[in-house]
């Protein structure tokens, strides 16, 4: 009986725990992970008593959970479609808010992807190539995009492997169970994957924009640390992240 | 036509991936469960819990284990390479493997539990009437063991029908080849496609109820109450 007793004591006090003064939940496209990571750092510690948790996942998943009730407080899609969807139907409290432009490249763990182009990708000797799910997942449709427009997409088909986000797709490629993968720049510059190889930025005129915002959620409304975070987006210094990690910016010429 | 090609062609591979499987581990699994029963060695206690593991583990524990084993840099993966058959992820075969060894407690546990309640005593009988320790397991244990068998089959086909994780971590998503129902429910899903997502889950929903109802209303031996 004692032990049981003991367990239930320090289960209403793991209950009793005073919740946190100010927290706000983020839900952020993958292709954000790196660079997000490191501007909550950077907000953390000019802020140290506001808590912000970010979750990496698809765009479209969030925007289901959204719809759904999901506690997210902000919403980063890579996608600038399903937050407007979302501002129409009134699960958003603020505008819909432009905040990068993504771009897409190729990388490789094992084959030195700086020297490729898209024509290198119908080499016989790759026979796995890894892109996002075309079907909803942005970055998909772009790397679709891309190797219709270069005319490799019929031919290369049977040899595509498909992630269910972008994170996923660079997975698939840093194992090396795909020797070349279509994946966002922002994944590519990070140090951990920069080292296994070098990458080869695709030319943005094969495919339509990659135009990503974000909206502070209907649940938010009010919410000072949630605009306060939203604010911290467009400073100098997340900006500066964003850039870093191959982002284009909204109001900035692409340049390339 | 309620479901599409696409949702039937994921179907068709469900049901033929979840029976390979049920196939390999009845192989795998019988003579893995009798050692259980019948041994005294000191390698009882890990080698069940070995088999245990993947009810406790996340899937996503084993379909990352999995995708690096089985990776060109993994043990399997210089396995496979050195047999000459590629490597394994995102193959039909690599997710029979990978199931095997998902669905392995499915199909051991229902079986120890008919063998170990057997006992000792038929086996005794049947030695005194001159019977191989072979012919014994044949035609005394597999008649006794029936129902444990039937429960196993059954839990181990149902199991592997409703594998998610290590399918999405191991398959890439190929049509026809791992895009099972799961995944193909999952992508309607994600794709913003609810009437189809609907009919394709109310198929899996009906399938997975009717098993069980057959699993507990019909049980051949079961005990009246």
């Amino acid at each position: 009986m004692k032990p049981l007793k003991s367990l239930l004591f320090v289960c209403f006090m793991l209950l009793a725990v005073p919740a946190h003064a100010a927290k706000i939940t983020v839900a952020a496209a993958a292709d954000l992970k790196f660079a997000m990571d490191e501007i909550v750092t950077a907000f953390k510690s000019a802020n140290p008593d506001e808590g912000i948790d970010v979750i990496y996942g698809s765009s479209g998943k969030f925007q289901t959970q959204i719809r759904q009730g999901a506690p997210y407080d902000l919403y980063f899609s890579a996608d600038i479609g399903f937050p407007r969807e979302l501002a129409k139907q009134g699960f958003a409290s603020s505008e819909v808010r432009p905040y990068a432009l993504g771009r897409i490249v190729l990388w490789s763990a094992s084959l030195d992807a700086a020297q490729m182009t898209m024509a290198s990708l119908a080499d016989p000797k790759i026979s796995r190539i890894a892109i996002a799910n075309p079907k909803h997942a942005p970055y998909g449709k772009r790397a679709e995009e891309a190797l219709r427009a270069s005319g490799l997409w019929e031919k290369l088909e049977p040899k595509l492997v498909y992630g269910e986000n972008i994170a996923h797709t660079a997975q698939f490629v840093q194992t090396g169970n795909a020797q070349v993968g279509i994946i966002a720049l922002s994944l590519a510059v990070n140090p951990e994957l920069a080292s296994r190889g070098g990458y080869w930025l695709i030319p943005d005129t094969l495919h339509e924009p990659l135009e990503q915002g974000y909206i502070i959620t209907k649940r938010a409304e009010g919410n000072a640390l949630a605009k306060r975070f939203a604010d911290y987006m467009g400073s100098k210094l997340a900006r500066a992240v964003m850039v870093k990690y191959g982002f284009v910016l909204p109001g900035e010429n692409a340049g390339k | 036509m309620l479901l599409s090609g696409s949702d039937m062609q994921a179907i068709w591979l469900t049901v033929k991936l979840a029976s390979i499987v049920t196939v390999i581990l009845l192989l795998v699994g019988t003579p893995i469960a009798w050692w259980l029963v019948r041994t005294g060695s000191w390698w009882k206690g890990p080698i069940g819990a070995v088999v245990a593991l993947p009810l406790v583990l996340p899937p996503s524990v084993l379909g990352f284990y999995m995708l690096l084993a089985m990776g060109p840099d993994g043990p399997v993966g210089h396995l496979t390479r050195a047999l000459g058959v590629g490597p394994l992820p995102f193959t039909f075969w690599g997710l029979v493997i990978a199931s095997v060894f998902y669905s392995l407690p499915f199909m051991v546990q229902p079986l120890q539990n008919a063998f170990e309640a057997i006992g000792d005593r038929p086996l005794e009988v049947a030695a005194t009437l001159g019977a191989s320790p072979l012919d014994a397991f044949f035609s005394v244990v597999l008649p006794l063991a029936r129902p444990g068998f039937l429960t196993a089959v059954i839990m181990t086909f149902t199991h592997t029908v409703g594998e998610f994780g290590v399918v999405l971590m191991i398959g890439g998503n190929l049509p026809g080849i791992t895009r099972v129902v799961s995944v193909q429910i999952y992508d309607h899903v994600e794709a913003l496609e609810y009437g189809q997502a609907h009919r394709l889950a109310a198929v899996m929903l009906i399938f997975a109820f009717l098993v069980l109802l057959a699993l507990y209303a019909w049980r051949p031996d079961a005990k009246k109450g």
